[in-house]
């Protein structure tokens, strides 16, 4: 492999190691896609990169033309990987962020320079997204992606994630992943299952709608369109909370075979644990977990060195998804 | 046969259980679980159920952390011990 013509050519043909060592089945074994290798440091890179692609194909983007500006909510990742990208194309961003996300994302959005707009921490990324709507609405000459809505977004992870891995583990029985906004599952979910019908998608959710109490009733809760546009229930076959505690516990059990990774990671690790015991006796079982991120935006948690009540009870309360 | 399970409830629905964050309900499945809340606390019926009985697109319900949208819906049994929690739909990303 050559050089690459720019850091954006690194984005996506990320490694997936085995980790069957922390199976609690030893039929079933487990494999972790490190998204964390990407430039920016999360899966959200190839989404950003897709978006913004895409714009530009069909002309919402001008490559070159100065003065073009960005809006996006996000919780972290999605902003962060779209301020690489439009630092690198010389666009400028707006990004919308809950105020009580971990410090580390704040630092690396002004890294690439992106502009940080706060909404309530209260409200969570419903909030995040209400904003950024309203000021979409009161911008119109702002660009607004929407990774909840652009079909770019699970396009990405039909395109390459989903063959990314179908190549690396064709023996694949089960995906795991963080439910976000869905569009790694339904993209990398529904390309494995096309090649193999048998896939099982599991998502694996935080409960953070247990604590998000800026919400004033259930009316205003939230489902991306694109998990309804492209009929995500139907194509889930499980979805799974995981508790704070239980994703620590994940992320240390990962360090111990070297595997850096965020909390929500931890999370999915904790799914697939849940996965793998489900799996009949004497029946093999390949179960591929994809890690949305490392673990460098999450050092000020504590994770791995912290006493754990206090690290889970710190993780209720600030944004780690 | 009905039995009893706990259901934890989101903090944006506790002011409709009286500030309650875990109630007690008999039941044998999920949609027992949700009728019997909604008798017991009116308040919370549009929001938990359609008018034709099927759950509401913002709510999320779980049976030992599993959601039952991807078990039998509101048809799955619930037996003695099963903790059921609400969650609402929020977004992450």
């Amino acid at each position: 492999m050559g050089a690459r013509r720019s850091v954006l050519d690194l984005i996506g043909d990320t490694p997936l190691v085995e980790v069957t060592e922390l199976s609690p089945n030893s039929t079933a074994r487990l494999f972790v896609k490190l998204e964390g290798q990407n430039p920016g440091g999360s899966v959200k890179d190839r989404v950003a990169l897709a978006m913004v692609e895409d714009a530009e194909k069909t002309g919402l983007l001008r490559p070159g033309e100065p003065g073009q500006v960005l809006l996006e909510p996000s919780s972290g990742n999605t902003g962060i990987g779209l301020a690489l990208v439009c630092r690198v194309k010389g666009y400028r961003l707006k990004v919308v962020l809950p105020q009580n996300v971990s410090t580390e994302r704040r630092q690396l959005l002004e890294v690439w320079g992106a502009e940080i707009i706060e909404s309530p921490g209260a409200q969570g990324s419903n909030g995040a997204v209400r904003l950024a709507q309203r000021l979409a609405a009161d911008h119109p000459d702002w660009v607004f992606l929407y990774q909840y809505a652009n079909p770019a977004n699970p396009r990405a992870h039909y395109e390459r994630t989903g063959p990314e891995i179908w190549r690396d583990c064709p023996e694949v029985t089960h995906l795991v992943a963080g439910l976000g906004t869905s569009g790694t599952l339904l993209g990398a979910g529904r390309y494995l299952k096309e090649r193999n019908p048998a896939v099982q998608v599991w998502a694996v959710e935080p409960p953070v709608g247990e604590t998000v109490d800026g919400l004033r009733s259930l009316d205003d809760g939230y489902v991306p369109p694109i998990f309804e546009m492209l009929e995500g229930a139907a194509l889930l076959d499980r979805k799974t909370v995981v508790r704070p505690r239980e994703s620590v516990e994940w992320v240390r059990r990962l360090a111990d075979v070297g595997v850096f990774a965020g909390l929500s990671t931890g999370a999915a690790m904790a799914g697939a644990a849940r996965c793998a015991v489900q799996v009949p006796e004497g029946e093999q079982a390949a179960i591929v977990v994809v890690s949305a991120d490392g673990g460098w935006k999450y050092l000020s948690s504590g994770a791995w060195t912290g006493d754990i009540d206090e690290v889970a009870a710190r993780a209720r309360s600030t944004i780690y998804f | 046969m009905a039995v009893a399970v706990d259901v934890r409830l989101p903090t944006v629905l506790r002011p409709q259980a009286g500030g309650l964050s875990t109630v007690t309900v008999k039941a044998e499945t999920i949609g027992d679980v949700l009728r019997e809340l909604v008798s017991e606390f009116p308040g919370m019926s549009s929001q938990l159920l359609n008018e034709d009985g099927s759950l509401h697109r913002f709510v999320n319900v779980y049976v030992n952390d599993d959601d039952v949208r991807y078990l039998e819906s509101l048809e799955t049994p619930v037996k003695e011990g099963d903790e059921v929690s609400l969650l609402p739909a929020v977004a992450g990303g």
